[in-house]
């Protein structure tokens, strides 16, 4: 028996006050078989890779509210490069406008989920994307 | 990546390599005992320090105190941090590192989180590699946070110098807890949360239970009330836990210590591979399953069956 699972970082970058939505998308994938690694409020993108890295993980889902996703996930994707890392799938959620997806896309985020977004989706999406 | 590239990686401060050998503690690889076997001679520096107690008394709060206290007296720190995984979809939520936000960016403090899981070898084999691993990484202090109540965490606490029992304010219950199973293994009792009404009633009562046990050796186990908000007892505590180091070393306690460790590991490790070999060797067979059935009917006995397995092995084995 392998005991192999697949490690999350829910990471909440910028300066949203609240993580509900975080904690629910943690559970979730906790309840689906993950290890998550829930870092609390107020991550700088260094200290995202930082985690992502110690922690080893196989996937990092960023979630932001406040709006400065076009400054903070190219940033992560940025220290990820840098660092040499390119085995780590990293999926967004919150609040993101429709226009800014494409350019998130092609910096590397695999895939932005909206609000109301099922939660089995996002599960899925891990199960069938993650690098390994 | 391969044995040799994590060995380096390791030996020269690579976090990832580290990382990354952890990974393939907790899933159980083979290569990761080639790495730790080659590892094996640079660890036994460390000071590993045990944190255990109820959740949500302040154990992760307390390891980045006593963190931000080793770092003052220019020690580096591993933290290791182990919470159940779920017994039913066997994942798990794991929150420590919000406590541990102030050492997120130090070079010298690496932080893991690690999964209780349904480990074949037990938590404590998992744990212990991966103590050993942050060991040979070169940290000269490992923190080991773990939650206090059943065999395993006991068993996890084994592989520490120092065991820190934490406790709160209040619930008079818990006092019967600490009797019954953790008051062995603490060399330091904390009360935290020393603002709350009853810290001093709470450690007049552990006192008071320590000064009734019979089973005391020569270090009697101080009480500590702290505040892990305010960081106050903190300096006082770490002081404690050096005292219990120095303790150890001029006791004998510690060599004493480091050969029963030795012996329980290697025993264990024979005992698993053993019994994987035998295994190994009769699973599947026809002949095995058939026993199996047999004794199920009650037409041979379990004791008859199983001597007769393992004389047999022992016989193939020396042709
Ligand atoms: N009032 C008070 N709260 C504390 C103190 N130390 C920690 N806490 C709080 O207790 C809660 C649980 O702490 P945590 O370190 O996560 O406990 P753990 O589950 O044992 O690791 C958190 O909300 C902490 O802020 C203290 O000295 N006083
Ligand atoms: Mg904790």
């Amino acid at each position: 028996m392998s005991s192999k699972k697949i490690r999350v970082l829910v990471a909440k970058p910028g300066l949203d006050g609240h993580d509900r939505g975080a904690k629910v998308v943690a559970r979730a994938l906790r309840d689906a078989g993950m290890e998550v690694i829930y870092t609390g409020l107020r991550q700088t993108p260094e200290m995202i890779v930082r985690a992502a890295i110690d922690e080893a993980v196989d996937v990092i889902g960023l979630s932001i509210l406040s709006g400065a996703h076009n400054a903070i996930f190219p940033r992560v994707m940025e220290l990820l490069n840098a660092e040499g890392v390119d085995d780590i799938l990293v999926v967004a959620g919150g609040i993101i406008p429709e226009d800014d997806v494409p350019m998130l896309k092609e910096v590397g985020i695999a895939e932005v989920f909206g609000p109301g977004t099922p939660l089995q989706e996002i599960v899925d999406f891990i199960q069938s994307n993650v690098k390994k | 990546m391969s044995v040799e590239k994590l060995v380096e990686g390791i030996l020269s401060g690579k976090r990832r390599e580290l990382a990354r050998l952890i990974s393939l503690i907790e899933d159980e690889d083979a290569i990761a005992s080639e790495v730790l076997s080659r590892l094996y001679k640079n660890t036994g520096h460390a000071k590993i320090i045990g944190v255990t107690g109820p959740p949500g008394s302040g154990k992760s709060t307390l390891v980045t105190r006593i963190t931000t206290e080793y770092r003052k007296r220019e020690q580096s720190v591993g933290i290791i941090c182990v919470d159940p995984s779920s017994p039913f979809s066997g994942g798990a939520l794991l929150g420590d590192r919000i406590r541990m936000q102030e050492h997120s960016l130090d070079d010298e403090v690496f932080v893991r989180s690690m999964g209780t899981r349904g480990h074949l070898g037990g938590l404590s084999r998992a744990t212990s590699d991966a103590v050993r691993a942050v060991d040979a990484f070169g940290k000269d202090v490992i923190l080991v946070e773990t939650v206090g109540a059943g065999q395993s965490e006991v068993e996890v606490i084994e592989i520490a110098h120092t065991v820190i029992v934490t406790d709160v304010p209040g619930s008079g219950d818990d006092i019967q807890a600490i009797k019954a199973g953790i008051m062995e293994i603490a060399d330091i009792f904390v009360v935290n949360k020393s603002d709350l009404p009853g810290a001093d009633k709470k450690v007049t009562e552990i006192n008071a239970m320590l000064d009734t046990d019979q089973k005391m050796g020569t270090w009697r186990p101080p009480v500590i009330l702290t505040n892990g908000r305010t960081g106050e007892g903190i300096t006082e505590l770490v002081d404690m836990i050096e005292e219990h180091f120095a303790y150890l070393a001029s006791s004998g306690q510690l060599e004493a210590r480091g050969l029963r460790r030795s012996r329980e590991e290697l025993e264990q490790l024979m005992e698993y591979k053993l019994t994987r070999e035998l295994l190994s060797t009769l699973r599947g067979r026809p002949e095995y399953e058939n026993a199996i059935r047999e004794i199920a009917l009650r037409r041979e006995d379990p004791y008859t069956v199983a001597e007769r397995l393992i004389t047999e092995f022992l016989v193939k084995c020396r042709e």
